[in-house]
């Protein structure tokens, strides 16, 4: 084993389909490296596992850069890992030490059923934002930036509730499934500048209510989410969600 | 775009509104409440105290309030029942093992078993004294003729039993209010880079002060302190 490299334990969830029920099963890893990150270590495997003439472990993963927001790992206890914003890509071995046990499951959210292993149906989120997590645009050319001015502090919260990846970390660590600071964020982005200013009544009812039919769960304000997000959306978005909300209620 | 929305209280959102806003109702009774039994701390043999009571047993605006806080108390345990089993049907196969140490307070993560504990020290608690001295009668009045409902309170504390329940009503209170109160303000949609360390700082001082005040009533009587 070559200097640094690490022997571990580790306990992955495997479910056939979403029809049957999971377990956790045991596997060994030899001689992983600290510089893998930890879907690589997941690569490895999968290799393992296809030369025994195994089934692979169903992962979520798409540009291993930390802005899909594809990969969906609860590691330890935590989405994403031990890390703070990091996606599951991003995050090391070098976070772990030889001889470690990994546990490793699926998000779990009645609104995310598990496909098979690790991956789950994030779709609700996608139905959530058909509902109104968009802006009604002319075609034509784009006018001149600037004719619409855009306070800067108005123009860095919704910078920053853009960063949201949809990767549904704020579900899977929430201990009421609720996807509050996704539809906040998507809500925020939009309400805050003047693009958004069109269908920003509707779009606060609408999407709540689709967040509501999906059946995620209610938000208690632990603030997990907000700890966990690897893009580190803000819990001032759920407090402006909810005005939002309020005030387009008592509009129409 | 079309508008796909409910009931405004049977939302999500809705739901959370009426959580703070009755929560916020049931901390400024905590205030009036506290208030008005800090009279003991006078040491009078509890003649201000049951001036106060009285107050509180004749006054109609009170009387009428009473109502409203049985009605406030009963709707914020409704919701908090309702979200609860929402909550945990959102999750029907749950996590072999959660690290919630890592992102989040013990406290607020058990709203639901402390509001528990406080609905069981409040059934104790009413039975104690608001029966009594709405129904049951009182043990007979103090120097100036009011009822001696401060009696009752030097009776109930003697014994170290119901000391030790109400030290554990005010635990669960102090580690509800510590979530809550900031909690209800969030819920508001009232989060503000300005105020929040305003609302964190009234929520942790309210706590600390109310339930200090509350411990140290069935203790300094147990004690002796108090006559």
């Amino acid at each position: 084993m070559s200097q640094g490299n690490m022997n571990l334990t580790l306990k992955v969830w495997r479910q056939k389909n979403s029809k049957t029920n999971g377990q956790l099963v045991t596997y060994q890893l030899k001689d992983i490296s600290p510089d893998m990150s930890f879907l690589e270590m997941f690569d490895v495997l999968n290799e393992q596992l296809i030369v025994k003439g195994e089934e692979p472990v169903a992962f979520d993963h798409d540009c291993r850069e930390g802005i899909c927001g594809m990969c969906s790992m609860f590691i330890n206890g935590r989405p994403h890992g031990p890390k703070s914003k990091v996606t599951t890509c991003q995050l090391h071995m070098r976070s772990f030490k030889d001889g470690d046990t990994i546990v490793v499951e699926p998000w779990r959210a009645a609104a995310f059923p598990v496909i098979k292993d690790l991956t789950v149906d994030r779709s609700a989120f996608d139905r959530i934002i058909a509902k109104g997590g968009y802006i009604s645009v002319n075609t034509g050319n784009a006018q001149d930036a600037n004719n619409l001015p855009i306070p800067k502090p108005d123009a860095d919260a919704a910078f920053s509730a853009a960063a949201c990846i949809g990767c549904g970390a704020c579900v899977a660590t929430c201990k009421n499934s609720s996807a509050m600071l996704f539809v906040s964020a998507k809500i925020s982005q939009l309400a805050l500048l003047p693009q958004g200013q069109v269908e920003r009544t509707t779009r606060a009812k609408s999407m709540v209510a689709q967040m509501d039919e999906e059946g995620f769960g209610n938000c208690s304000n632990t603030g997990a989410c907000e700890v966990e997000c690897p893009k580190g959306i803000s819990l001032e978005n759920i407090a402006r969600m909810n005005r939002e909300f309020f005030a387009a209620n008592i509009k129409e | 775009m079309s508008n796909t929305s409910g009931k405004f209280l049977q939302s999500s959102l809705g739901k959370k509104l009426l959580m703070g806003l009755t929560g916020l109702f049931l901390v400024s009774f905590l205030l009036v409440h506290c208030f008005l039994n800090s009279f003991i701390f006078f040491n009078d043999g509890g003649l201000m105290f049951n001036q106060g009571a009285k107050f509180m047993a004749t006054n109609p605006i009170i009387r009428v309030m009473e109502y409203v806080l049985f009605a406030g108390l009963i709707l914020h345990m409704v919701q908090a029942l309702i979200l609860t089993m929402q909550n945990s049907k959102a999750r029907p196969v749950k996590y072999a093992f959660t690290n919630g140490a890592a992102n989040s307070k013990w406290y607020s993560r058990s709203m639901g078993i402390l509001g528990s504990l406080l609905l069981l020290f409040l059934v104790i608690h009413l039975a104690n004294f608001w029966v009594k001295s709405r129904f049951t009668g009182l043990p007979g009045v103090d120097a100036n003729g009011n009822e001696n409902l401060y009696l009752v309170m030097l009776e109930v504390f003697k014994n170290p039993l119901f000391v030790a329940v109400y030290m554990l009503g005010v635990f669960s209170l102090a580690f509800h209010l510590l979530h809550g109160f900031p909690s209800a303000f969030q819920s508001l949609g009232l989060n503000h880079k300005k105020y929040n360390p305003l609302i964190k700082g009234l929520g942790f001082w309210f706590t600390i002060i109310v339930c200090l005040l509350f411990a140290a009533m069935p203790i300094s009587i147990f004690c002796g302190l108090i006559k």
